[in-house]
C-alpha cells in the first residue's frame, strides 16, 4: 500500500497495446489487475507495504530505458506499459532461478507443496530447470514455538511475515538479521520462537508466506493450506478512515 | 573565537590571524590527517614543539597541526612556511636538525621535491585549505576567507540568487552519479514551504577511497558552511551529517567544528544575526556500505534497517521522515563556498564542456605517489597516473586503471589517453563513482580483480532485492572456479547473463553497478579469462575464435 496521494486525478494509460482507465494514487499492478492482466509477484501482498524486493514485476514503460516495478510505480497519463515480453520473461526466469538455487527448495519434501507461490510462478513462467548450481546452505529450522516452524531453508526473503508482523499485528516479533546472502528471518533478537516474549501468536506470518518457510505444527507434506478467506481482511482492516 | 554578525567582523578575525601570522618567521605544519597520524606524525608534532619551545623560538616560529597535504605516501609530512619546503618521512629525531636549519639551508636528505608535477600539475578548489589550516581552528579557516561566502549569501543574496549560481556553475554531484547539483537544489526549493533537511553523505565506504575523509579531517568547517548555504537555498531549518563510525578523527573534528560554528553563530539560531536558523546534527553509520545510496543513508537516519528503496518518489519529493530533503556528497558541498565567492560563472570555466571544476581523486594501488590529488575534470588518466603519480614503481608496466570503486569498471592501458569526465568514463563501461582511483600493474591477474571487487559487492549487498542478493553471490562463485581452472566455456557465458540480469533489475545502484568489475574486464582482458578455462575448453574456445 502507498501512501495516499492528494489531487487524485483519473487518466488512461496503455497498457499491453490496450488503453485503460485509471486512477493517479494507483500502481500499475493494481490497474493490470482489474483489467486481468497478469504480472508475477513474489514480495507484494495486498494490504502490506510495497517494497519493490523480488523484482518479478518489473515492466517496461515507453521511453524509459530502465525496468519499473510494477508494484511501487504509480500510472501516469499516456503512460506506455508492456508486461510481458521476451526479454522480461528471460529476467523474470533468471529471478526464479536465483530465488531455487539460493536455498534449499525441495518440493518433493516440503508442507507448501502445491500451495507454494515460488512452485506454482515457476510453473507458470516455465522455468523447468536451473543453469547455476544450487548453494545448500544449512540453516537451522526453529521449531520451539508450540504452534509454528520457522525453516530459514525455505525462505525467499520476501519479507512478508516481517512486514504483517510489524505493520498489521504491531508484534514486529520477526525481523531480517545478517545483510546479502547471509540475511535471514530470526525472532526477537534472534532468540528462539517460543521463547520469544513479543509473539501474539497470531498466525498472520503462517497466512502471508509464500513457501514452507512458515508454517503451523501438525501439518506434513503438501498439507499447508492458508486460509484464503484471511487474506482480504489485511486490507480492510487497513483501509484509511476517511 | 568571537561572535560574528557581519563582514568587518569575519575581516578583523582574519586580519587579527594574519598579523600573529605576520609576527613569525617560520611556520612549521605537521600533517595531522588519519594517513600521516598513522605514520606517528602526533610524535613529530610533539617533538617539534618541544623543540621550538626549549629553544625559545615560540615568537618567531609557529608549530601546527594541519590537514592532508596530498602526497600521502611520504607521511609523516613537514611543511614549512612561508618558504614551502616539504619534509617526507620525518621522524620525531629529525626534529632538532629541523628547527636547527630553519634560518639556514633544508634539511636535504629529508626534502622533497616540490617542482614535481605532483605539486605544479594539480588545481585546488576542494582541498585549498588542506594542509594548510588547522582544522580544529575556526580563525584558521576564517583567515583563508572562510565564512565570506555565508556571509555573502546570507547578507546579498535571495535563496533563488544562490541556486542560479549553483546552475551556472555547472557542479555536478561528486559522490558518483553526476547528478547536476543546481538541478536537485531546484526540486528541493520547489517543493513549497514545509519542514526540509539537508543531508550531507559522509559514508564514503569505497575499498581505497579517502576524498571525503581527508576533506572532512582537514577543513571540516568548509563543509558546514556548504552546508549552511544549501541549506539557506532550499529552505531548510535542519542539517544532519551521515558519517560512518569508522572515521573517529573525521567525527571528532566534525564535532569540534561543529561546536565552534554555533559559537560563532555560523550555525544553529539566528545565524550571522539574521532570520535564517539551521542547525547540523552528526548520524553515525554502523558499517554499512549500502548506506551511502541515499534512501538507505534516510532509513538508516530514521533508525531503521540500512536498505534501500525503489525511486520515485525521490528524496527531494519524499526523503527523511517522509519530508523534502536535500543529498549531496562531502565533496560536492566543499565546492558551495569557493562557488559562491568567486561565482558560478568563474567555476563553469575549470573542467570539459559537460564536466565542471575539479575533482579529487585518491590515487592508490601500484603508483609511485599516491596519496589525494585534485586535478580538473578533463584531465587524461595518463597525466594523473604517469605525471602526477610518478608512474609505476619498480619498473613495471601499466595494467589497468580502476576507477569508480568496487562497482565501478577497469579501463585498459591502451585507453590511458581518454579524459577523466562522467561522459568518457560511462563510455569506457567505469564510472566517476566518489574518484578512487586504483592503479594495476602487469602482475595482477584481471580476473582476480573482478573476483576481489564481486567479493567485496557480495558481503556489502544488503540483501533485499534478489538480483543483487543471490546474483552476485552466484557470479563470485563463478569467478572462483575461473580462478581454480574449473570453468568452463558455459559459465563465462552463464557470468555473462548474470551480468546483464543483476544490472537490469536490481533495486538500487549497489546491484546494477555490481556487475561492472566483471563487464569491464570481460570486455578488456577476455584472453586471460580464457586462458582460466579447463584446457579442453579453450582449446574450443580458440576453435571458435572466442566466446561470442
Amino acid at each position: 500500500m502507498i501512501r495516499a496521494q492528494q489531487n487524485v486525478q483519473v487518466i488512461t494509460l496503455i497498457i499491453d497495446g490496450a488503453p485503460v482507465g485509471a486512477r493517479t494514487d494507483e500502481t500499475i499492478l493494481d490497474v493490470a489487475k482489474q483489467n486481468n492482466i497478469f504480472i508475477p509477484t513474489l514480495c507484494h501482498l495486498e494490504g502490506l507495504s510495497v517494497i519493490g524486493a523480488c523484482r518479478l514485476c518489473l515492466v517496461e514503460v515507453k521511453g524509459l530505458n530502465r525496468l519499473l516495478p510494477a508494484c511501487v510505480t504509480r500510472v501516469q497519463e499516456g503512460m506506455e506499459v508492456t508486461t510481458i515480453s521476451e526479454r522480461l520473461t528471460r529476467y523474470r526466469r533468471w529471478i526464479l532461478e536465483l530465488l531455487f538455487s539460493e536455498r534449499n527448495h525441495v518440493c518433493a519434501v516440503c508442507v507448501a507443496n502445491g500451495f507454494c507461490e515460488l512452485q506454482s510462478l515457476a510453473e507458470k513462467l516455465g522455468m523447468d530447470h536451473v543453469r547455476i548450481p544450487y548453494r545448500h546452505p544449512k540453516f537451522a529450522v526453529d521449531a520451539t514455538h508450540d504452534r509454528f516452524v520457522s525453516d530459514n531453508n525455505r525462505c525467499i526473503l520476501c519479507g512478508r511475515c516481517v512486514r504483517v508482523c510489524g505493520e498489521v499485528e504491531g508484534a514486529h516479533t520477526l525481523d531480517f538479521m545478517g545483510r546479502g546472502i547471509l540475511s535471514r528471518v530470526v525472532s526477537d533478537l534472534d532468540q528462539p520462537w517460543g521463547e520469544s516474549v513479543t509473539c501474539t501468536r497470531c498466525s498472520k506470518c503462517v497466512q502471508v508466506c509464500p513457501t514452507g518457510a512458515i508454517m503451523e505444527k501438525g501439518r506434513t507434506f503438501a498439507e499447508k493450506f492458508e486460509r484464503r478467506g484471511f487474506l482480504p481482511y489485511l486490507t480492510t482492516m487497513r483501509e484509511e478512515q476517511s | 573565537m568571537s561572535f560574528t554578525t557581519n563582514l568587518e567582523d569575519l575581516i578583523h578575525v582574519r586580519e587579527r590571524v594574519q598579523t600573529e601570522l605576520a609576527g613569525r618567521k617560520h611556520r612549521i605544519h605537521v600533517c595531522v590527517a588519519a594517513g600521516c597520524l598513522s605514520s606517528g606524525s602526533a610524535d613529530v608534532l610533539a617533538a617539534l614543539k618541544k623543540t621550538i619551545q626549549e629553544r625559545g623560538l615560540e615568537s618567531t616560529c609557529l608549530v601546527k597541526g594541519v590537514g592532508c597535504m596530498g602526497p600521502c605516501a611520504g607521511g609523516p609530512l613537514v611543511c614549512i612556511e612561508p618558504e614551502g619546503i616539504y619534509y617526507a618521512q620525518v621522524q620525531p629525531s629529525d626534529a632538532e636538525e629541523i628547527v636547527e636549519k630553519l634560518d639556514r639551508e633544508p634539511v636535504a636528505r629529508l626534502q622533497m621535491s616540490t617542482d614535481e608535477p605532483f605539486f605544479t600539475r594539480q588545481k585546488k578548489i576542494v582541498l585549498e585549505n588542506c594542509g594548510r589550516i588547522d582544522p580544529e581552528e575556526i580563525d584558521d579557516y576564517i583567515a583563508a576567507k572562510g565564512y565570506h561566502a555565508l556571509y555573502k549569501t546570507l547578507a546579498t543574496m535571495t535563496p533563488s540568487e544562490v541556486i542560479a549560481e549553483v546552475v551556472k556553475s555547472g557542479l555536478r554531484g561528486r559522490g558518483g552519479a553526476g547528478y547536476p547539483t543546481g538541478l536537485k537544489w531546484t526540486t528541493v526549493a520547489k517543493t513549497g514551504k514545509q519542514q526540509k533537511y539537508v543531508i550531507c553523505n559522509a559514508d564514503e565506504g569505497d575499498p581505497g577511497a579517502f576524498m571525503d575523509r581527508s576533506i572532512l579531517e582537514s577543513d571540516p568547517h568548509r563543509v558546514l558552511e556548504g552546508m549552511a548555504i544549501a541549506a539557506y537555498a532550499v529552505g531548510a531549518d535542519q542539517g544532519y551529517i551521515y558519517i560512518r563510525a569508522e572515521y573517529p578523527l573525521a567525527i571528532e573534528r566534525l564535532r569540534k567544528a561543529i561546536k565552534q560554528a554555533e559559537q560563532g553563530t555560523f550555525l544553529g539560531k539566528n545565524i550571522m544575526g539574521t532570520t535564517f536558523s539551521f542547525h547540523v546534527e552528526l548520524r553515525l553509520g554502523a558499517g554499512a556500505y549500502v548506506c551511502g545510496e541515499e534512501t538507505a543513508l534516510i532509513a538508516s537516519i530514521e533508525g531503521g534497517r540500512g536498505t534501500p528503496r525503489p525511486r520515485p518518489p525521490y528524496p527531494a519529493e519524499s526523503g527523511l521522515f517522509g519530508r523534502s530533503t536535500l543529498i549531496n556528497n562531502v565533496e560536492t558541498l566543499a565546492n558551495i563556498a569557493p562557488i559562491i565567492r568567486y561565482g558560478g560563472e568563474w567555476y563553469s570555466q575549470i573542467g570539459t564542456a559537460q564536466s565542471k571544476g575539479t575533482k579529487v581523486f585518491a590515487l592508490a594501488g601500484k603508483v609511485k605517489n599516491t596519496g589525494l590529488i585534485e586535478v580538473p575534470m578533463g584531465a587524461t588518466l595518463k597525466e594523473i597516473i604517469f605525471d602526477i603519480g610518478g608512474g609505476i614503481p619498480d619498473g613495471k608496466k601499466l595494467k589497468a586503471v580502476q576507477t569508480g570503486g568496487p562497482t565501478g569498471g577497469c579501463i585498459p592501458e591502451d585507453k590511458i589517453d581518454m579524459p577523466v569526465d562522467y561522459e568518457s568514463l560511462a563510455q569506457v563501461g567505469s564510472i566517476m563513482g566518489s574518484g578512487g582511483m586504483i592503479v594495476i600493474d602487469e602482475t595482477s591477474s584481471m580476473v582476480d580483480v573482478a573476483r576481489y571487487f564481486m567479493e567485496f559487492s557480495v558481503s556489502e549487498s544488503c540483501g533485499k532485492c534478489v538480483p543483487c542478493r543471490v546474483g552476485t553471490s552466484q557470479m563470485h562463485d563463478i569467478l572462483s572456479r575461473v580462478l581454480k581452472g574449473e570453468a568452463t566455456e558455459h559459465d563465462l557465458a552463464i557470468l555473462e547473463e548474470l551480468c546483464d540480469v543483476i544490472k537490469n533489475t536490481s533495486l538500487c545502484g549497489l546491484g546494477q553497478s555490481a556487475p561492472n568489475p566483471v563487464l569491464s574486464t570481460l570486455r578488456y582482458f577476455r584472453k586471460e579469462y580464457e586462458s582460466y578455462l579447463r584446457p579442453a575448453e579453450q582449446a574450443a574456445a580458440n576453435n571458435h575464435g572466442g566466446v561470442q
